[in-house]
């Protein structure tokens, strides 16, 4: 890593610069799959005009309409801590995309411990969420703020053992090493404990990312938008709503590299190895964002207490169970 | 070339580290203080990333800035935490001064002792991999790791019992 030459630079640079173009372009293009699909399932049209075929410029023009928006501080806030919230919680997202593997050699670092990088990284975003909501001088921005402060707290852990059974299985933190050593068929390998271990992630996942079921943060019957309630234009924008589709977004690609086998075709056989495997990996992260969002769409939210109890009383116990369990198959398996 | 730009970075974090470290202590808002908490501990992250600790670099980031500064927010927002300034000094400056005086006194006089002499070869190395680290946990390091789990166990039912004592005694 020391003997860097300008080159490498260069590489990393124009790598960077396409995080920069690739996920903010990705996550307008996840916020419409999210209102068509929204719409879909809830047996209405969504947006429509705008742009002519199915209203695809819609997110567009939002955006557009954000950017003119006047930037309002409310005259009680602590203005430093206001203004940088949004960016606490956009940026380690981005960074998040710095370590998954597009395919085997596409992939902006290979770190010896790109899983582990993920998990610290993703835990950082939680300040600026906190940050967002004490710096509001607002009550319900406040509560909202515990509330996913709480909730990641309480989450963190089955995703982290999930992960961890993940390495266990793998023998490698490298994402580039966990998608190598994963064998058809993917996610019910090993029998049930893969299946149970991709369930746990994805309910850690939905709760640290506060999608509904889990949105008590950002509950709107209860407290408008929970940490986000004073925020507008641009600051909402990146804090909150492009912050949480490229979140998800990461999420999907992150699910995709530890579950489904990363850029490796559906099924080993010889003719399928020709499609290129970005084309894969395309294709997995997008049924994950679909499954994400069917999830999203299907359930109503859940209590915060009920959320608490389920947290501790039923998925970190499970997680730590499922852990032995792969142990225990990492030693007598076959 | 590599070198300068190394240089440059450390000095870079090292300011970063020390002008929020004194903002610690010195800022009146108790929340201010947390955040400046979270520079000086991003700093440190990133010294370990210079010095090709990278494991040791994210688990600071994930146990100190993910973990607890987020509990001391946590605790802070739920209990008093005023926008603007306060007044939270109190008189006993010189003890805190003795204790950490004391504390950078012996920490260095141990890290002094433990690394005299040696050097870290910046020369093409990939830096410590995970495997050795966890190699020499689970086997070297097997007996310290498993009394520190027993310590952390026994602090974790103990703060269920003492968080519990006050619930049992409302209801008789």
């Amino acid at each position: 890593m020391i003997e860097i030459t300008l080159t490498d630079w260069q590489i990393l640079l124009v790598k960077l610069l396409i995080i920069l173009i690739v996920v903010p372009v990705g996550a307008l293009v996840g916020g419409y799959v999210l209102h068509k699909e929204m719409a879909h399932m809830q047996h209405r049209l969504g947006p429509m005009y705008a742009g002519g075929w199915h209203g695809w410029a819609q997110t567009l023009a939002d955006g557009i309409k954000f950017a003119y928006k006047e930037d309002i501080i409310p005259a009680s806030a602590d203005k430093r801590v206001f203004s940088l919230a949004p960016a606490v919680i956009f940026v380690p997202v981005l960074l998040l995309y710095l370590v998954i593997p597009i395919d085997q050699n596409l992939i902006v670092e290979d770190l010896d411990v790109g899983l582990f990088f993920l998990l610290a990284i993703g835990s950082v975003g939680s300040i600026g969420v906190l940050m967002a909501g004490w710096s509001s001088a607002n009550k319900y921005a406040l509560i909202g703020a515990l509330r996913s402060a709480g909730q990641l707290i309480a989450y963190e852990l089955p995703i982290v053992l999930s992960a961890a059974a993940i390495a266990m299985l793998a023998g490698t933190l490298s994402l580039v090493g966990i998608v190598e050593a994963q064998d058809w068929p993917y996610i019910v390998w090993p029998p049930g404990i893969g299946l149970a271990l991709f369930l746990l992630f994805l309910a850690g996942a939905m709760a640290e990312m506060a999608l509904p079921p889990f949105d008590m943060p950002v509950a709107e019957s209860e407290l408008i938008t929970g940490p986000f309630t004073e925020y507008t234009g641009m600051r909402f924008i990146f804090g909150f709503f492009f912050a949480e589709t490229a979140h998800m977004i990461a999420f999907a690609a992150i699910g995709t590299t530890l579950f489904l086998g990363g850029y490796k075709p559906i099924v080993p056989w010889e003719p399928l190895e020709v499609i290129p495997g970005v084309l894969w990996f395309f294709v997995k992260t997008s049924f994950m964002v679909f499954l994400l969002l069917w999830v999203r769409f299907s359930f109503p939210r859940l209590r915060e207490d009920q959320l608490q109890k389920f947290a501790w009383k039923a998925l970190i116990p499970l997680s730590l169970v499922l852990i032995l369990a792969t142990g225990a198959w990492i030693l007598y398996g076959p | 070339m590599a070198d300068t730009y190394l240089q440059v970075i450390f000095w870079a974090f090292f300011a970063l580290m020390a002008i929020a470290g004194i903002r610690v202590v010195t800022t009146r808002n108790v929340i201010h203080a947390a955040l400046y908490l979270v520079a000086t501990l991003l700093g440190a992250a990133s010294m370990y990333v210079l010095l090709y600790a990278e494991f040791v670099a994210w688990v600071q980031v994930l146990v100190y800035v993910g973990a607890v500064v987020v509990l001391m927010l946590f605790g802070l927002m739920l209990t008093r935490a005023p926008i603007g300034s306060a007044n939270f000094d109190n008189n006993q400056r010189l003890v805190g001064a003795v204790c950490a005086g004391l504390l950078f006194a012996v920490t260095s006089f141990i890290m002094v002792g433990a690394f005299e002499g040696q050097e870290i070869d910046f020369t093409g190395t990939e830096g410590t991999k995970v495997q050795s680290i966890g190699e020499a946990i689970f086997s070297i390091y097997v007996l310290p790791f498993e009394i520190v789990s027993v310590l952390l166990l026994a602090a974790l039912v103990g703060a269920v019992v003492i968080s519990r004592r006050d619930e049992g005694r409302v209801d008789s």
